[in-house]
């Protein structure tokens, strides 16, 4: 197993953000995770990745404890993630967003930086080589030295996965990764997924709206309302559970 | 072998730009008043790299950059007056001891203020900053040597061209090697969006902590030579203004710009002196009047600094594009 | 006993002449997240036009407090439009260097010769000095007329803040600035009016300054302007209460430290306070803290 959540909890004050959140991920897998707004979604991601810490409950990656641990140490376990709203380093090049993701795999230590040796004009180039890779995965790599604020909203989502995946991560978190995207997009990105998937050996958790990616590639889905899981199951399952319909939709009014 | 290369190339620029001023200054081409103040920029410069990288490069808003000038400043005019003579060597070790000292407060402050948002951090660090000079103040009633409000005197003026020269390439060598490489935009990327940057492996804490406490040791060894550039140092001379001094020189040059900070900083001190001669007698004090308008409309018409982001030629990185 | 009475009485006199300041900075911060470095000098402004009010044309107290607040409200409101307006979508760096820009102007140009000079000048008693004796403690009319006017104040300030149209406005700007224009709120027009009402209270605690230590000197405001600033963050920056608060607490312990300890430390302790407070609330004792959405 490579992701384990059992039992989640979060409060904010009164708020119970996050309410006994149970969440398998299997090494491989493509598992989404969907419910309304506010449903405690990015609450888990930020949990799962050291950003706030859990009130109850445990996160262990392959056995290994998550909770407590700084989420610097988090990513170079091997978790890394995207945000809901983009966080790119906006005033640096793209080259430099995704070469900061790849700092902890660095080849050269602080003191060859300072004396310029050939390790570090080495490992400067070997660090290129292999952000040039990511980027022409991603068709960013026309655009490497551009300013990442000045790139167009598809490509800043694309150099926002590009980035994560630097960090060489075996688990990928995905917090809605087709906001705002037309459906021509949409169809793009979910081969994409999985072509990172394969190529890169992913487990894979997404928060996401648009059914259609969902239903499309998620092989199990998780749904989250008011903090807690209202219902698992395959796609076909989910489509037709009253409790998830109810929570997006609202209840049936009876009629009088 | 291309260390080597580099290692000579640095010790060419290093012997060209000292040889020469120090000759000139020996001919008597300069007036020797000129080569003070000269050394001064210097210093000055010295100092403002290391708030250049704590603030343009790390984010860190710090207000009291002023009490580490001070910290290095008396320790290494302590050392050296009590144990150093007139020793060349030891001068060396003062210096280095006074930006050790320096670096070692910055740690211990740096430890539970690091955590602050930017606002507060400024407000701390002048705080610390206050504190300082009130220390600085009192020194004398548990060190009698540091002389206290009433100044310290008795330091030897150590400080000559080649020693200033030397520590501002190195300061400049240190910034320019370590922000065009990783470790440089590691540090930018905390300035940047310190989430984006945990989750992407960067230890944020670590990273504001080298650079807050490498720009404060750069300011402990600027304090040492300035100490060692009049002989006499008195509380007065790092105060809160002074503070206030190097972050308008960072914030004119440019944040996060090394040529920017240099050439401002020359520009600073070259200007109060150059208005202090230029202006009639009477009106030397018009000089303050000038200085904060001509602030006011830099800012105004350039508040990206004068030279923005673009960098002097040896002070890019080469093969980190 | 007394004697520790005696200094929390001096030590309130301070801390609300603090406030009055204190007050300024906070809603500055609060509607722009602008340190407004100029705002001690718009103080020291205050107090020169009581000393020039009082002296040279002999007005009553109450002409006295109208033209400083009158003289202090424009120069803020001047001082926004020209200097701080402009760079409102600029780096906040900049906003800030400017005015620690329009400070040094204002102490040093006032400082010239031609101006009000470089010199400390005595500030002239409006009132004779009564003082009472009550049971060994020394209280005087000064010290009444400051609580009485910044209480004073500090009600109007509450009323103008929660009961009017403006007030509202002033409280929605600074939280979402964007919004509340979509909205329909002038604010440029409710921006300028907080600079001016922080001033017109600034200019008052002037004038009270100048009665209570009557020695004014165009860098006079510096010191107080950087206490009263502290004393913001200190009661946590943006919140009024906080403020008076801070305020309150800054003046008692200096005042404090100088009676009993040394006063050549009173300098410090204030800023002891302050960053103990800040390890333990990073954003001041009745601060809010903003946190942030991930």
């Amino acid at each position: 197993m490579m992701l384990e959540i059992r039992g989640l909890t979060k409060h904010f004050g009164g708020i119970r953000a996050v309410d006994g959140v149970d969440l398998l991920l299997g090494e491989g897998e493509l598992v989404g995770l969907i419910g309304p707004n506010g449903s405690g979604k990015t609450t888990v991601f930020n949990l799962v990745t050291g950003i706030y810490r859990p009130d109850a409950g445990s996160i262990a990656l392959e056995g290994e404890n998550l909770v407590g641990i700084p989420p610097h140490r988090i990513n170079r376990l091997g978790i890394a993630r995207t945000f809901q709203n983009s966080r790119l380093f906006r005033k640096l090049t793209v080259m430099d967003n995704v070469r900061i993701a790849h700092h902890s795999h660095l080849k050269y230590g602080p003191l060859a930086a300072l004396c310029r040796t050939n390790r570090f004009y080495n490992g400067e180039k070997e660090l290129h080589e292999k952000v040039d890779n990511y980027l022409s995965i991603f068709m960013l790599q026309n655009r490497k030295y551009e300013i990442a604020g000045n790139l167009s909203y598809g490509d800043q989502r694309r150099l926002e996965i590009a980035r994560a995946l630097a960090s060489e991560p075996r688990v990928l978190l995905l917090d809605e990764p087709a906001a705002g995207m037309n459906p021509y997009e949409v169809g793009r990105l979910m081969e994409f997924i999985l072509l990172i998937r394969e190529r890169f050996q992913l487990s894979i958790l997404l928060i996401e709206h648009q059914m259609r990616l969902v239903m499309g590639i998620c092989e199990r889905l998780a749904v989250m309302d008011f903090g807690l899981v209202i219902a698992r199951g395959i796609p076909a399952e989910i489509r037709e559970n009253r409790k998830v319909i109810e929570a997006y939709l609202g209840e049936e009014v009876p009629f009088e | 072998m291309r260390l080597l290369r580099n290692l000579v190339k640095a010790v060419a620029a290093y012997a060209l730009l000292a040889g020469s001023i120090s000759l000139m200054a020996g001919a008597g081409f300069v007036n020797p008043y000129w080569v003070q103040i000269l050394e001064l920029a210097c210093i000055v410069a010295i100092s403002a790299q290391g708030l250049n990288l704590i603030y343009g490069y790390a984010g860190l808003f710090s207000l009291g950059h002023a009490a580490f000038y001070g910290i290095g400043a008396y320790t290494a005019a302590y050392l050296m007056k009590t144990y150093g003579g007139q020793s060349q060597a030891f001068f060396l070790a003062a210096l280095l001891a006074g930006g050790g000292a320096s670096a070692t407060v910055a740690y211990l402050i740096g430890l539970p203020t690091l955590r602050l948002t930017s606002d507060y951090l400024g407000i701390a660090t002048l705080g610390f900053g206050i504190i300082m000079k009130v220390i600085f103040d009192n020194a004398d009633s548990f060190l009698p040597a540091l002389g206290g409000a009433r100044g310290m005197t008795g330091i030897a003026k150590m400080t000559t061209i080649p020693w200033v020269v030397f520590f501002l390439l190195a300061s400049l060598f240190v910034v320019r090697n370590t922000i065009h490489s990783s470790y440089g935009r590691a540090v930018l990327s905390v300035r940047e969006d310190e989430i984006a940057a945990e989750t992407m492996g960067i230890d944020t804490f670590q990273y504001k902590m080298v650079g807050f406490v490498t720009g404060c040791a750069f300011a402990g060894v600027a304090g040492g030579l300035y100490a060692h550039l009049y002989a006499f140092l008195h509380p007065s001379n790092f105060d809160f203004f002074k503070s206030i001094d190097i972050l308008v020189i960072v914030v004119i040059g440019g944040l996060g710009n090394m040529s920017g900070t240099l050439v401002a900083s020359f520009g600073w001190i070259f200007l109060l002196e150059g208005l202090r001669v230029v202006l009639p007698p009477g009106y030397v004090e018009l000089r303050w009047v000038l200085i904060p308008v001509l602030l006011i409309v830099t800012m105004l018409l350039r508040p990206q600094g004068i030279f923005g982001a673009h960098e002097f030629p040896f002070l890019r990185g080469k093969g980190t594009r | 006993m007394e004697y520790f009475i005696q200094q929390l009485i001096n030590g309130l006199q301070l801390g609300f002449v603090y406030a009055l300041i204190a007050l300024g900075y906070t809603m500055v911060y609060g509607i722009v997240r602008l340190i407004n470095f100029a705002h001690g000098d718009v103080f020291m402004i205050g107090a020169f036009i009581g000393l020039y009010t009082i002296e040279r044309f002999q007005w009553p107290l109450a002409a006295v407090f109208v033209s400083a607040i009158v003289g202090c409200t424009v120069l803020a409101v001047l001082i926004e439009q020209l200097a701080y307006r402009p760079l409102r979508h600029a780096p906040k760096i900049a906003s800030l260097i400017t005015a620690i820009g329009v400070s040094l102007f204002l102490e040093y140009f006032t400082s010239l010769r031609q101006v009000f000079g470089p010199n400390f000048y005595s500030f002239p008693r409006p009132f004779p000095v009564v003082s009472w004796d009550w049971y060994g403690i020394l209280v005087t009319n000064i010290q009444v007329v400051i609580f009485f006017v910044t209480i004073l104040c500090l009600l109007l300030l509450q009323f103008i803040v929660f009961r009017t149209k403006m007030g509202r406005a002033m409280r929605a700007v600074s939280f979402d600035y964007v919004t509340a224009g979509l909205m329909g709120v002038n604010v440029n027009m409710v921006i300028s009016f907080t600079f001016g009402l922080g001033a017109a209270l600034a200019g008052v605690g002037g004038v009270l300054y100048g009665i209570a230590y009557p020695q004014v000197n165009t860098f006079m405001g510096f010191m107080p302007g950087l206490k009263a600033f502290t004393a913001a963050v200190l009661g946590g920056i943006g919140n009024i209460p906080g403020a008076v608060l801070g305020a309150l607490i800054m003046g008692q312990s200096e005042t404090m430290v100088s009676a009993y300890l040394s006063s050549t430390y009173r300098d410090g302790i204030a800023f002891v306070i302050l960053i103990l407070v800040l390890l333990w609330k990073p954003t001041g004792i009745l601060g809010t803290s903003r946190t942030e959405k991930v």
